[in-house]
């Protein structure tokens, strides 16, 4: 079995930080692997070294920049990798869905992936959506907001867990090919290794590119214009303790005390 | 073709609060529009959910009596044939954890732009949606083009309709193609444990802000001296630092205590989802602009490590 594992990188913006016109100022960006696909590396090398899977690939959409983090999910233990990227991907702000799943969909062609593994949303622009969406163009079954996976390979089912709302899971039987969108708690993902690390360096990312793929740059017309962004506005009319630490924390005993909860 | 059509939810025979606040969003978005507001009730006891969801606002509710619970290839299709029969404008689906099991899928095959997560909606000669990118540190306009559109709402962002409507309830009827490819067998309560945090009247809750397990005990401590109850944000589940019955949030438990102490918690919206019924909400963090701070009562802008021994020395 092959298992697809899709990985983003994400921009965490810094506590504080400043808004030029609709993006955050680079300056207050830090680039990471985003947490959910995280999860979901962890997963499919599980997968692999439980028996199941033959070989883990991930596929990127990002610039040069993300070889970094993508060889952060080789180092622990992807076999190697695919990134897309084109200079008609600078132009929009915001990428819509239908252009991830165009993008992600040419690739699953030409990797042909049992099992394609996405986190549930990705940190930065929190669609949550790719995933399902690319199931639906392919064909494959598909589950969102999985938080337990167990495969069964002479059925060639995997049994998993969708974590619903309110502390309730739904138990579904889904046959693949599959694409599983991974929540975060399914695992214990792994620190990279320095031997992981030291062995990512010569692992192959295969950069491709729209023509690579097929397409053209009518594939990633978005349909959504990113118009404003903003910080919000505080709504915050909280009491704030001011003092140090041993004066503060007296003010929010004497609260305790207060409301009858702590003696 | 300025209509508008949102999709309701039900779990184990009630219908989910999100039915009633995507008719709210619905029926605004249809002011503007200049449509009517139809819904869709796919499954389960739909007589009984249509009279429910007959609130004012609704012009019409349509009824897909297929299968108990919820099921994504049932809901897919019952709501891209309603789609085609109704040709709205603007399709509304919840952004919970099942409309994200539907909701790309149907955007997909329909060919409509999607916008997930949306908490706020404008209609001005086209649609606008405000939506949060940074785990809500930032708010964003996104202007969506097409003459149709694909929305999913987050939850307890617009109120839920209330009063009696007049819609016409009626049922519609898709030929529902079996695919047994995807088996819903059943549910299961998360968590077990010794504790209901539930029932807690003070609960001091941690989040990412404790950094690592080693600082749990200064915490335990702080339980301790104060008789509370320990519950925490969805990372510390996750990391498997507490068990998942400690989880309160979206995914996890809803709380409502007397006093909720929140201790390294931005406040994420799914974390708020589980407390903002307590009744009174402190909050502990270095971050000044974490959002927990814009529903907390009390707060301390500092560090936990310096605040919370100060604390325990309190109740010693």
């Amino acid at each position: 079995m092959k298992v697809l594992v899709t990985v983003k990188e994400v921009a965490e913006v810094a506590d504080d930080f400043e808004i030029a016109g609709t993006e955050v100022d680079e300056r207050y960006l830090e680039y990471d692997l985003n947490e959910w696909d995280d999860y979901a590396v962890e997963e499919a090398v599980q997968l692999k070294e439980n028996g199941p899977a033959e070989e883990v690939v991930t596929v990127t959409v990002g610039p040069e920049r993300s070889e970094e983090t993508i060889r952060m999910a080789l180092a622990k233990g992807a076999d190697r990798a695919v990134r897309v990227w084109d200079d008609a991907l600078e132009e929009p702000d915001i990428l819509d869905v239908e252009t991830k799943t165009t993008l992600l969909e040419a690739v699953v062609e030409e990797e042909d992936p049992d099992l394609v593994l996405t986190g549930v949303q990705s940190g930065d622009d929190n669609f949550g959506a790719t995933g399902v969406s690319l199931a639906d163009e392919l064909g494959f079954q598909w589950g969102a907001v999985v938080n337990a996976l167990d495969y069964d390979e002479a059925e060639n089912v995997a049994h998993v867990h969708r974590e619903l709302e309110g502390g309730v899971e739904e138990l579904t039987d889904i046959d693949l090919p599959a694409v599983l969108t991974i929540q975060t708690g399914i695992n214990e993902p792994r620190y990279a290794s320095l031997r992981g690390i030291r062995q990512a360096q010569s692992k192959e990312i295969a950069p491709k590119s729209l023509d690579d793929l097929g397409l053209d740059a009518g594939a990633v017309e978005s349909d959504l214009d990113l118009t404003a962004m903003y910080e919000p506005e505080s709504e915050s009319d909280a009491e704030i303790f001011e003092g140090d630490a041993s004066e503060t924390a007296g003010k929010l005993a004497e609260v305790l005390r207060e409301k009858g909860v702590a003696e | 073709m300025s209509d508008v059509l949102a999709v309701t939810e039900h779990r184990r025979g009630e219908l989910r609060d999100v039915s009633f606040e995507v008719i709210t969003a619905g029926r605004n978005l249809a002011d503007e529009t200049g449509g009517d507001l139809h819904l869709a009730v796919i499954g389960g006891d739909t007589e009984s959910f249509a009279d429910s969801l007959n609130r004012e606002g609704v012009d019409a509710v349509h009824t897909v009596s297929e299968g108990e619970e919820f099921d994504h290839d049932v809901y897919t299709q019952a709501v891209e044939a309603l789609h085609a029969d109704l040709d709205p404008e603007v399709l509304l689906m919840p952004n919970s954890v099942n409309g994200l099991d539907y909701a790309p899928a149907v955007a997909n095959s329909l060919d409509l732009p999607l916008v997930t997560d949306a908490v706020g909606l404008d209609y001005d000669d086209g649609l606008t949606v405000t939506r949060e990118m940074y785990g809500s540190k930032v708010e964003t306009t996104v202007e969506v083009s097409g003459d149709q559109q694909a929305v999913t709402i987050r939850s307890a962002e617009w109120p839920a309709a209330e009063g009696v409507g007049d819609a016409e309830i009626a049922e519609f009827d898709v030929d529902i193609e079996a695919d047994d490819g995807s088996v819903v067998t059943g549910f299961e309560e998360v968590g077990g444990g010794d504790v209901d945090i539930s029932e807690a009247d003070f609960i001091v809750s941690i989040g990412r802000g404790i950094e690592e397990e080693d600082n749990l005990p200064l915490i335990e401590d702080l339980v301790e001296a104060t008789d509370a109850t320990l519950a925490s944000s969805r990372p510390i589940v996750d990391n498997g630092w507490l068990p998942k019955n400690r989880q309160v949030g979206q995914s996890g438990k809803v709380v409502t205590p007397t006093v909720y102490l929140a201790i390294g918690i931005s406040g994420a919206v799914q974390h708020v989802a589980g407390m903002k019924g307590a009744d009174t909400i402190i909050a502990v963090n270095t971050d000044p602009n974490a959002p927990i701070f814009d529903i907390a009562d009390y707060g301390i802008v500092g560090d936990l490590f310096e605040v919370v021994p100060e604390l325990i020395e309190e109740f010693e």
